[in-house]
């Protein structure tokens, strides 16, 4: 187990370095001068030199690489062009409503997804299974935003139970925040939940056709007890890496969803940072997102080579 | 649902979008880019069988030409993805286990890191936002989807008997990649790029649904929404038909891919039966 998990790490770090090389070299490299891409047409030659120092140009590509990734590494994400703050306390502002808001939505996926996809590998081939699968595929192709702008129309402009958008912030209390993420975090989980009851179900209908299922049985498990007991417990695995990768999802699709309800978050900073041309701030907050994603999918990995050996030896 | 059916009514859905978005091509009910402000916010009816928005702009048409955005962005971005993916797949299977195939292999999880919204973001923060760009956006994240059906697919082929006595007979590993293992992966990746292209189709909505994708006049149903947004209280329809366009594309999609995948794959049918 140590010597997988080392080599993981191992392959997470490599992971982040070549990560932080790309999304350097896209923002910082290819558009030429990045003081006079963020500044305009119309910029004075002064005003473009004035902002090279600023952003520290002057030295060679690589010292500022590493002096960006070694800012990164130690918290100091640089100073927003046009906020004038440094970007690690705008991001930590809104990473108090994108996180509770992609952790909202993963725990009602997970919670809906669940029973329905065990319900629907319970009944399989019946008219239950069939219309859970006819309702699992048309949540699939829904879009999230649209979804998000009927969830709208219907609980905030018709029936007036939640507010159409806007965050009240934590301050106004914890009921206040989570009502005006209710409507988002549905919004974000149904296609994720329809995915998630698939995987479930078919995982279950694989494990249930498995002999130490009949050897349960036979040792006079009722049905009930075999699936609770043996399938569902083997079946998690297949649903867990799922769930890891969806939290990415969830992140990038929060980015969307906050733009329909108006939500301060990381969404919101981000397309206003590119209509600015704030470079600082993308380049970052890309970083961080990516960041975020691979080592998700590194605890992931992890987590379910702890529950089953087999995957240890597959390095 | 029977086999079979799913795949003719996702086939039947499909087909609608693509003679609406060929049709467009040659004719549309009304000049999409006319602004007709006297005709705006019009109810449905005869001279607009779905109405108008706010700039009197025949919806019908509009999504007409949207499909065309959607469809064409979505096959190009599949196309990227085939193009570059399927060889990378193939040249890491006839070289499995060496530093190559290493190479090719950890690129792809680099690739899968970054999510094709945050891809998207990256590229119009330098190149600014267009079709091309979101074409590009959602094409290099199909790369590692299709290295990765084409690598495990063929995989599981080079260990087959008939590929032993390719090779016995004299034939080099490409040749044997191009002559034996890609014809035998035609049914995988068939289904993949199915779910690619409605994947494609959700992610063109989503970009443009932001501004990140085709750019006005250019109708695309993305926009469509977000222009439809402010007027959700006044002219719900306007919100809900290019949403509904979507999903119909995306379902007959899925419908088409599953139904594809339960024909072309032996395996799937003797499980489901």
């Amino acid at each position: 187990m140590l010597r997988y998990a080392l080599t993981r790490a191992l392959s997470l770090g490599l992971s982040l370095v070549v990560a932080s090389v790309v999304i350097f070299a896209v923002i910082e490299v290819i558009p030429g001068d990045p003081a006079a891409y963020m500044l305009g047409m119309n910029a004075t030659p002064e005003a473009v030199a004035a902002l090279r120092g600023q952003l520290g140009l002057e030295g060679s590509v690589v010292s500022r690489y590493l002096g960006w990734a070694g800012g990164m590494l130690s918290g100091d994400f640089g100073v927003s062009y046009t906020y004038k703050v440094p970007v690690a306390d705008l991001v930590a502002q809104r990473l108090w409503v994108s996180l509770p808001l992609a952790l909202y939505a993963l725990a009602l996926s997970t919670l809906i997804a669940f029973p329905v996809g065990l319900i629907a590998a319970a009944r399989r081939g019946g008219a239950t299974d069939y219309g859970i699968m006819g309702a699992t595929q048309l949540g699939i192709a829904v879009p999230n935003f649209w979804f998000a702008m009927l969830l709208v129309m219907v609980f905030a402009v018709n029936l007036r139970w939640f507010s159409a958008g806007g965050f009240p912030g934590w301050e106004d209390g914890l009921l206040a925040g989570l009502k005006a993420l209710t409507l988002p975090a549905i919004a974000l989980a149904l296609p994720q939940a329809s995915i998630l009851a698939r995987v479930m179900r078919s995982a279950l209908i694989e494990t249930l056709g498995q002999d130490y299922i009949r050897t349960a049985r036979a040792k006079g498990l009722s049905r009930r007890q075999a699936v609770l007991r043996h399938a569902l417990r083997n079946a998690l695995i297949p649903v867990l890496t799922i769930i890891g990768l969806q939290f990415s999802f969830l992140l990038a699709g929060a980015i969307i969803i906050e733009n329909v309800f108006f939500l301060p978050g990381l969404g919101r900073l981000v397309f206003q940072a590119i209509t600015q041309r704030d470079l600082i701030v993308v380049e970052s907050l890309v970083m961080l997102l990516v960041f975020a994603v691979i080592v998700v999918t590194f605890l992931v990995d992890l987590a379910y080579a702890a529950v089953d050996p087999r995957l240890r030896r597959r390095t | 649902m029977r086999l079979g059916a799913q795949l003719w009514v996702g086939a039947g859905l499909t087909a609608v979008f693509l003679l609406a978005a060929l049709l467009s091509f040659a004719w549309t009910p009304h000049d999409v880019e006319a602004l007709n402000i006297a005709d705006r916010l019009k109810p449905m009816g005869a001279i607009y069988p779905l109405g108008t928005d706010h700039f009197g702009r025949d919806i019908l048409s509009m999504l007409m030409v949207g499909a065309r955005t959607s469809i064409a962005v979505a096959l190009v971005a599949v196309g990227i993805g085939i193009g570059i993916g399927v060889p990378l797949g193939l040249i890491a299977a006839a070289n499995r286990g060496s530093l190559l195939d290493e190479v090719v292999m950890r690129g792809n999880d680099l690739i899968f890191a970054f999510p094709s919204l945050v891809i998207a973001i990256l590229i119009t923060a330098v190149f600014g936002p267009s079709a091309l760009n979101a074409i590009l956006a959602i094409g290099i994240f199909n790369i590692p989807v299709f290295a990765r059906v084409t690598r495990g697919g063929a995989l599981s082929l080079w260990t087959l008997d008939y590929i032993l006595a390719a090779r016995v007979a004299g034939k080099g590993r490409l040749r044997i990649s191009l002559e034996h293992i890609l014809p035998n992966i035609t049914n995988l990746l068939i289904v993949q790029g199915t779910i690619q292209f409605s994947l494609g189709i959700l992610a063109e909505a989503a970009l443009s649904y932001v501004g990140l994708g085709a750019q006005p006049p250019t109708p695309s149903w993305g926009r469509m929404l977000a222009e439809a947004q402010t007027m959700i209280y006044t002219n719900p329809a306007l919100a809900i038909l290019p949403g509904l366009a979507i999903v119909a594309m995306v379902l007959g999609l899925n419908l088409m891919g599953d139904g594809l995948r339960d024909l072309l794959d032996p395996r799937v049918r003797r499980a489901r039966g």
